[in-house]
């Protein structure tokens, strides 16, 4: 295959890697006064990434007519999907980010660079189909991520949250490279289509050792329980847009890769990795759950969610069928949808003055005087709790459909059983917002962009999202079946 | 007139009216509340004239595949005709109930209120698992919010209990839910009841979809969510919670458990029985020991949906027919005294029985209507609650004379409570000057009473009407379970008649 053939499957990513550059120029030349419209001009990229990725996942492309680069990297439909779920919360993150930064009177330039460049990694992420590609996508993603959690450079949370996101992902990264070497080392090649062919009898111990020290390189991005530790902290620390950004794009990437890497080179080894996926759901839902509950932050409460829906994701994965692989991109997609939503009412919650609120405390009575905003989050809470007829639901229906369907029953009884901790504390903000009496505060109004991410995200939460679910399940379907065409 | 989609039409009303309500001031929302409702009844009015009783089991069906994975599939039999004609016929009085009681966020109050009626409809209709299942569930918000916004003192408390207990029990059935459609290759209602499950599945299907529907019934010892929810949501509330919502349970019984899976439900009708014998029996007991009048009235519904669920697993015509009746008429009854509650509540703010006395002196059309509806709960001959308690309880005699001994003290106990508590609100000096100087019913509180007294005496004394509509579907439902049934320890056959006498035998 030529390279130009190679570059024109590559094309989403071509366009971004060329914008980003281009932008960091413009950023180096004009200063912070351009951050604006380097803003826009990222949104712009990232919309037109979108549109030449859509014909992939139109055309369901799959097998080696997509594979560009002599197997390291696949333009198919799986990857479609998940880039275009990547593409929309990029372009929402940065949307709601402007208000936020200027009021602290630090809208840097490089936000829009690094947020386009983490997502090019994220797009080489969920494209891999070669170890190294996977690491080097990986890696671009996370340090741009790193930087981003330190925007907020003289903000000693900010720092705190940049440092420790950045030791403990190194920590991440080792383990995942060691693992990958132990791959190598046991199968003679980093190809996802070697690895499978290689791996289809019992596996060796040291290949075995190789899969886990991967598992939980990538458990880490994803942060499943027991990889979790950093995402409170971290969530918390950094600049609430930038938490919104790592809550939402970076999740469907490492859920995708993570789905790519079990399903295809570990795909013949289901038992062996099964085992580990469904103690790491379980103990997610649980974990995610139990924490949230004595959080008075919206963000680190907002953290154990993110937690909690990672469990429940996971559990689609447990199924290793592609209905549970299409389950869990319906389900991504949904959550998205919530975990937008969600940050971007936190962003709303501001007192007179424009300073931001994070105490749940401050969300009392908030039906009285934002009724508007109110109305949103309780919907985005009761989604989240997964209660019907909201479009929460129907994610989880589908991933534990797939459960049942490959007959997971057990698994599934228990992960729907431990929602129900789960909804404990989403009703807790219900409460505060409607049954509690006004704390009065956070009074402050917000711009256009933030209402408008946020009604698309209750609009698309609200019962109207199941007239869509024909519409994306057929496309998570194809997508699915994209990952288990060998 | 099938083809007109009257029942997608009657879901719509109310959620229109929601949502206008939403954007209207407080005397706005509550006239269109009211309009809304209203318009509901009157389509119903139409739906159960147009209803063929001996026509087909399943009437006015919709079928649209607007989703993935299930249907909007509605329909109805006869069953889920006199449940729909009951929500229909209580919402309008709540609403009426609610518009002076109600001062603050009076539009989100009537849209929770609108919302509420659409998915109560949605669940009888529903003829679809999983479509069943989201208006099923549903329902948890706006009873959520409606007892924790507008209720009394520990009303967060009684709202988180209401919600969890119920949400616990239903994921349970949605698991089952997952499994039976996977089994079936479908989600079609219908079709699953006449579907065979393996014997050995059932019995797990059953207890996730007991799981459910006891906790909504609710069946002793699940029951204590009840209680608690209904002191502290407002009186509309849980007219609307006692009224309909329980009936959710039942209905469930009757549409799931019981005709998808006939062996289990033989299986484990012994521990309904158990159940119900100690609800029946404790909870009577309880209710004698009340202060508060709302709770006794809570606890003497738990007695009541015992009587119902022996029925229903009685296996037989006359417990399933008494327990459709029974249904509607607590349905009534148990509303109309939560209503006579909230009058007197309105007026003096507290429920303590010990408060009152003696009302029958300065408020004597409120003693009227209050003992009309004492005296159908208590099941007196010539009101709604004699015809299904007698119709129940003769059900599960030809299965078990003990579970009805036990059973019919309930009704004996339901006498003592309710009479002891009518005597002491009614009768009596009047001790407190507060209390004896209350104005009797307006005409607003006589709209709402009267047409309910009404309809009490109507099914009282001619029951037809109400029985005519679910023959048939009770008979559908009897041939299914007759695989299964179990023997009882009546025995119905006449002593074989004695040898004809052959003295000097055959000439």
């Amino acid at each position: 295959m030529s390279w130009m053939a190679s570059l024109r499957l590559t094309v989403a990513e071509d366009v971004l890697s060329v914008a980003g550059f281009l932008l960091l120029l413009w950023a180096g030349w004009a200063g912070d006064r351009a951050a604006k419209a380097i803003g826009w001009a990222a949104m712009l990229a990232l919309v037109g990434a979108a549109v030449v990725t859509l014909p992939a996942l139109m055309n369901g492309a799959m097998g080696p007519g997509a594979s560009a680069f002599y197997g390291q990297y696949a333009d198919d439909a799986f990857a479609a999907f998940a880039k275009l779920l990547i593409y929309a919360s990029a372009i929402g993150c940065l949307l709601i980010a402007p208000a936020f930064f200027a009021k602290l009177g630090q809208h840097r330039a490089e936000y829009p660079v690094l947020l386009l460049l983490a997502v090019l990694g994220m797009g080489l992420m969920v494209s891999a189909t070669n170890l190294i590609t996977l690491y080097i996508g990986l890696e671009l993603n996370s340090l741009a991520a790193y930087v981003m959690a330190a925007m907020l450079r003289g903000n000693e949370r900010s720092a705190e949250a940049g440092l420790k996101y950045f030791v403990l992902g190194a920590l991440a990264s080792g383990i995942l490279l060691f693992g990958m070497s132990l791959t190598y080392g046991f199968a003679g090649t980093t190809s996802f289509a070697g690895i499978h062919a290689a791996f289809h009898g019992p596996m060796q111990l040291g290949a075995t050792f190789g899969m886990v020290f991967v598992l939980v390189g990538l458990g880490f991005k994803m942060s499943a329980v027991p990889m979790h530790m950093w995402t409170p902290d971290v969530y918390e620390g950094a600049p609430t847009p930038v938490t919104t950004f790592f809550s939402t794009a970076p999740k469907v990437a490492a859920m995708a890769l993570t789905m790519r890497v079990l399903l295809g080179p570990f795909g013949a080894q289901v038992h062996s990795w099964q085992p580990i996926i469904i103690t790491a759901a379980l103990a997610s839902i649980v974990v995610g759950a139990l924490g949230a509950i004595g959080q008075r932050n919206i963000k680190r409460l907002l953290a154990y969610s993110s937690i909690n829906n990672v469990g429940f994701i996971l559990i689609g994965l447990a199924a290793a069928t592609p209905a549970g692989a299409a389950a869990m991109l319906v389900y991504l997609a949904i959550y998205v949808a919530m975990s937008l939503g969600a940050f971007v009412a936190v962003l709303m919650l501001k007192d007179v003055d424009g300073n931001q609120l994070e105490d749940i405390g401050d969300l009392a009575g908030l039906s009285g005087q934002r009724k508007v905003l109110s109305a949103c989050l309780a919907m985005l809470m009761f989604s989240l709790a997964g209660i019907p007829p909201l479009f929460g639901f129907w994610g989880k229906f589908v991933v534990f459909q797939a459960a049942v369907a490959a007959g997971l029953v057990p698994l599934a009884a228990i992960g729907i059983a431990a929602s129900v901790i789960g909804a404990f504390y989403y009703l807790k903000i219900v409460k505060l917002m409607y049954f509690d009496e006004p704390a009065g505060r956070a009074l402050g109004k917000s711009g256009w962009e933030h209402q408008a991410v946020l009604a698309i995200c209750a609009a698309f939460v609200s019962p109207i999202g199941y007239l869509l679910t024909k519409w994306l399940g057929g496309l998570a379907a194809v997508a699915a079946s994209a990952l288990f065409h060998t | 007139m099938n083809s007109f989609p009257i029942l997608s039409l009657m879901l719509a009303v109310p959620l229109i009216g929601a949502t206008a309500c939403l954007f209207a001031n407080a005397p706005r929302a509550r006239q269109i509340a009211l309009a809304a409702t209203l318009v509901d009844f009157v389509l119903g009015l139409v739906l159960w004239s147009h209803y063929e009783v001996g026509g087909p089991q399943w009437q006015f069906m919709e079928r649209a595949s607007i989703f993935a994975g299930f249907q909007w599939a509605l329909g109805i039999d006869g069953i889920a005709l006199v449940l729909i004609m009951l929500s229909v016929f209580l919402m309008p009085i709540c609403i009426g109930a609610s518009w002076r009681a109600i001062e603050t966020r009076v539009p989100e109050y009537m849209a929770a209120f609108l919302l509420m009626e659409t998915l109560m409809i949605g669940v009888f209709t529903a003829q679809d698992l999983f479509l069943f299942y989201i208006f099923f569930e549903a329902g948890l918000i706006p009873m959520y919010l409606i007892i924790g916004i507008w209720g009394g003192k520990d009303r967060i408390y009684a709202s988180y209990k209401f919600f969890l207990y119920t949400l616990l029990g239903s994921l349970l059935m949605l698991i089952a839910m997952l499994w039976m459609a996977n089994a079936a290759r479908s989600t079609d209602i219908p079709t699953l009841m006449a579907y065979n499950f393996p014997v050995q599945a059932q019995t797990w299907l059953w207890l996730a979809f007991f799981a459910s529907f006891a906790v909504k019934m609710p069946m002793w010892p699940v029951h204590t969510w009840l209680p608690d929810a209904h002191v502290q949501a407002p009186t509309a509330g849980s007219v609307i919670l006692a009224g309909v919502l329980l009936k959710m349970g039942g209905y469930g019984f009757i549409r799931f458990s019981l005709p998808m899976f006939p062996e289990g439900s033989a299986q484990f009708a012994p521990l309904i029985m158990a159940l119900s014998m100690v609800a029946v029996v404790y909870t009577s007991l309880v209710a004698l020991v009340q202060h508060d009048m709302k709770k006794l009235i809570a606890y003497s519904s738990v007695a009541h949906m015992a009587i119902v669920t022996i029925g229903l697993f009685a296996f037989n015509r006359q417990g399933l027919e008494g327990s459709v009746i029974v249904m509607l008429s607590h349905g009534l009854v148990s509303g109309a005294l939560f209503l006579c509650v909230g009058v007197i509540y309105d007026r003096l703010h507290t429920r303590e029985i010990d408060r009152y006395g003696g009302l029958s002196i300065n408020m004597p059309h409120y003693a009227l209507l209050f003992m009309l509806f004492t005296m159908a709960s208590v099941g007196l001959p010539g009101t709604s609650g004699f015809v299904g308690e007698f119709l129940s309880l003769i059900g599960i005699y030809q299965m078990s004379s003990w579970v009805t001994l036990i059973c019919t003290t309930g009704i004996i106990l339901g006498a003592a409570y309710m009479l002891y508590l009518y005597a002491r609100v009614a009768f009596g000096v009047q001790k407190n000057a507060d209390a004896a100087a209350m104005p009797d019913l307006s005409a607003r509180e006589l709209a709402l009473l009267v047409p309910i007294a009404l309809a009490v005496l109507w099914m009282g004394v001619y029951p037809e009407s109400f029985i005519a509509p679910i023959r048939a579907d009770i008979a559908h439902l009897e041939a299914r379970l007759a695989q299964a049934k179990p023997a009882g320890d009546a025995r119905l056959t006449a002593p074989r008649p004695a040898p004809e006498a052959t003295i000097g035998g055959p000439r």
